[in-house]
């Protein structure tokens, strides 16, 4: 990088400073984080995957592969992934977590498009402070605010009372979302609801970071084209931000589908995710293959928008954002 | 000058009730923690019963304790580590496995928690087995925080970076300095404040993870977020709101004091460049 702008230096010069860069920093700068990742997120996924298919035995796990007579002998087991298949519970489970995540996210985006939009478009001088007001829930504890919501939808909560007020449980109740009249915990509505109100600003803030940094000029000579607002809106603004809507949409619908303490807080027996299946077969059933088969299920679900989020991700960050 | 606006009106109240929805609980916490009711929320009358009772809850004081010196200790660490991988991320563009690099840094922003505690779990009790060695206690759930530390600092770290002016750097290479004068001199300052809103948004993770916690914490290593879950998850619980209404005040207190010198910094330090470059 600086090679272009130096004025040309000796070689011994040069060499020596390269050396300087590969050995004290440029090898500790990328090796620390790099093998801290390798031992404590690469080598623990292989190990789930590993006991995946491993057989439980009382105190430790069946080798995978053992020399016998001579003969390599490689053991998979396998029966936990065919009994995922076959079991009702766990296919209907994971077709659940993933319909609540996919409800959560559009409802996410329809909040948060908009919402990011105006905020985008809003004075420049009051952007940081609505930048900052949709941050400051998020440092808060989210644990916290997720309980509070079991207050406010429990019986006489405000927004119970404000829903059922306003009739609103009929139109909740005829969508399938609650099952009984003026019931809004542990129903799909309140799981969902929950879901919505944490990862909200997840997607605020990279829809906003895509669209405060619009060409406000295009818009403009759309408009000079004789394009209405809508039109524009659509036509450009829409498209330009897809990056934004892509990063964002995964940013909500990847944690949702193995999210845990939202449904356990309000969610009920009839809103089944699949973390708590997991959590299940880890602390109650004490069967590590079995919970460990249902994660790497749970991975192969997510492994098409992880690979996308990875890939605009990587995109926005060599673009310098 | 005619562009694509939309009716200011809508907008305002779109704004105005998005962050309505997004405050709404808060207050709601905030307000029941004094109400004078077993049932935190109908409205009885003010009362401070619930913050009395605090000091004698030693389960919850015990749990805040640990929570913050684990939460302490992630957020140096991934602020470290952090900001070792944005710059390994933004300055070099080419080394071996960086695409994989790249991956295994952004993946914990999003891979489901339960999944990566299981592995970091299953993994810990096969070294556990093969070495005797860590017990599950505070040391493993900071191993598994740092996991999810390191991801966030290298986002906020990496903004920054991508931001700064790269010829700064390259005239003080220029003018001699060693690629460490050149971070501590050049690079530190300008990213102070990153490093900073890294720091305390890792801080904030660790305090609130409940899910890591929860399978990385061994006996008589309860955290407090795993002692507010577990009371939340039985029913509505008035000294849970007490604690949380502390909990938004400290926070909000401290990113407010937070932003605002980090803005000042900011401020201060365009002022300079500009100067210097009038100079």
């Amino acid at each position: 990088m600086a090679a272009t702008l130096q004025s040309p230096g000796s070689v011994a010069q040069r060499l020596g400073r390269t050396f300087n860069r590969l050995f004290t920093g440029r090898s500790a700068v990328i090796g620390m984080p790099y093998a801290w990742l390798l031992l404590f997120f690469l080598l623990p996924f292989l190990i789930l995957v590993k006991i995946s298919v491993s057989e439980m035995e009382t105190v430790r796990f069946k080798d995978l592969i053992s020399l016998k007579d001579g003969l390599l002998l490689v053991q998979l087991k396998l029966s936990n992934y065919v009994f995922i298949t076959e079991d009702a519970l766990y296919y209907k489970t994971y077709f659940a977590s993933v319909r609540y995540a996919a409800a959560t996210t559009v409802l996410c985006l329809a909040i948060g498009y908009p919402f990011a939009y105006f905020m985008a478009r809003a004075k420049a001088s009051v952007q940081p402070v609505l930048l900052l007001l949709v941050m400051l829930p998020f440092w808060t504890s989210f644990l916290l605010r997720v309980y509070a919501w079991k207050g406010l939808l429990s019986e006489h909560g405000w927004v119970a009372d404000a829903i059922i007020g306003l009739r609103l449980d009929q139109v909740l109740l005829a969508m399938g979302a609650i099952s009984a009249p003026g019931q809004l915990m542990h129903t799909p509505f309140s799981l969902v609801l929950g879901m919505t109100y944490t990862y909200l600003p997840f997607m605020i803030l990279p829809l906003f970071g895509n669209l405060a940094k619009m060409d406000l000029r295009l818009l403009e000579a759309a408009a000079d084209l004789g394009a209405t607002p809508w039109t524009a809106f659509w036509k450009i603004t829409v498209p330009l931000s897809k990056a934004g809507i892509v990063a964002g949409s995964m940013l909500v619908f990847i944690p949702c589908v193995g999210e845990f303490v939202i449904p356990e807080l309000l969610g009920g027996p009839e809103t089944l995710m699949i973390g708590h299946v997991l959590w299940d077969e880890f602390f109650s059933n004490n069967d590590w293959p079995m919970a460990s088969s249902v994660a790497v299920v749970m991975i192969l679900l997510i492994i098409v928008p992880l690979a996308l989020f990875n890939k605009y991700q990587a995109e926005a960050q060599e673009a310098g954002r | 000058m005619k562009t694509a606006r939309f009716n200011p009106w809508f907008a305002k109240a779109w704004l105005g009730l998005g962050f309505a929805f997004l405050y709404l609980p808060i207050v709601a916490l905030v307000i029941f923690s004094f109400n004078d009711s077993t049932l935190p929320n109908v409205w009885r009358g003010f009362t401070l019963k619930w913050y009395a009772a605090l000091p004698d809850d030693h389960e919850m004081l015990g749990g805040l304790w640990l929570s913050l010196r684990i939460a302490f200790f992630t957020a140096c660490g991934s602020v470290v580590l952090g900001t070792m991988a944005a710059f390994a991320l933004v300055k070099y563009k080419r080394f071996t496995g960086r695409t994989l690099f790249s991956g295994m840094v952004n993946a914990p922003l999003v891979m489901p928690e339960v999944v990566v505690g299981l592995s970091l779990l299953l993994m810990l009790v096969s070294v556990q087995r093969a070495i005797g060695f860590p017990e599950r206690g505070w040391m493993t759930i900071w191993m598994g925080h740092l996991l999810l530390g390191l991801a966030y600092a290298t986002v906020v770290v990496q903004a920054r970076l991508l931001d700064l002016n790269p010829q700064l750097e390259e005239a003080a290479m220029d003018l001699g300095a060693r690629p460490w004068q050149v971070f501590r001199l050049i690079t530190l300052p300008m990213i102070t404040q990153s490093l900073a809103s890294a720091w305390l948004l890792t801080f904030t993770i660790s305090l609130d993870d409940v899910v890591l916690s929860a399978f990385l914490s061994g006996p008589g290593s309860t955290t407090m977020p795993l002692v507010i879950f577990s009371r939340a998850r039985l029913g509505l619980n008035p000294s849970v709101n007490a604690v949380a209404t502390l909990i938004v005040a400290a926070v909000s207190v401290g990113v407010v004091a937070a932003s605002y010198w980090i803005a000042r910094a900011e401020r201060r330090r365009s002022q300079e460049l500009a100067a210097a470059g009038h100079a």
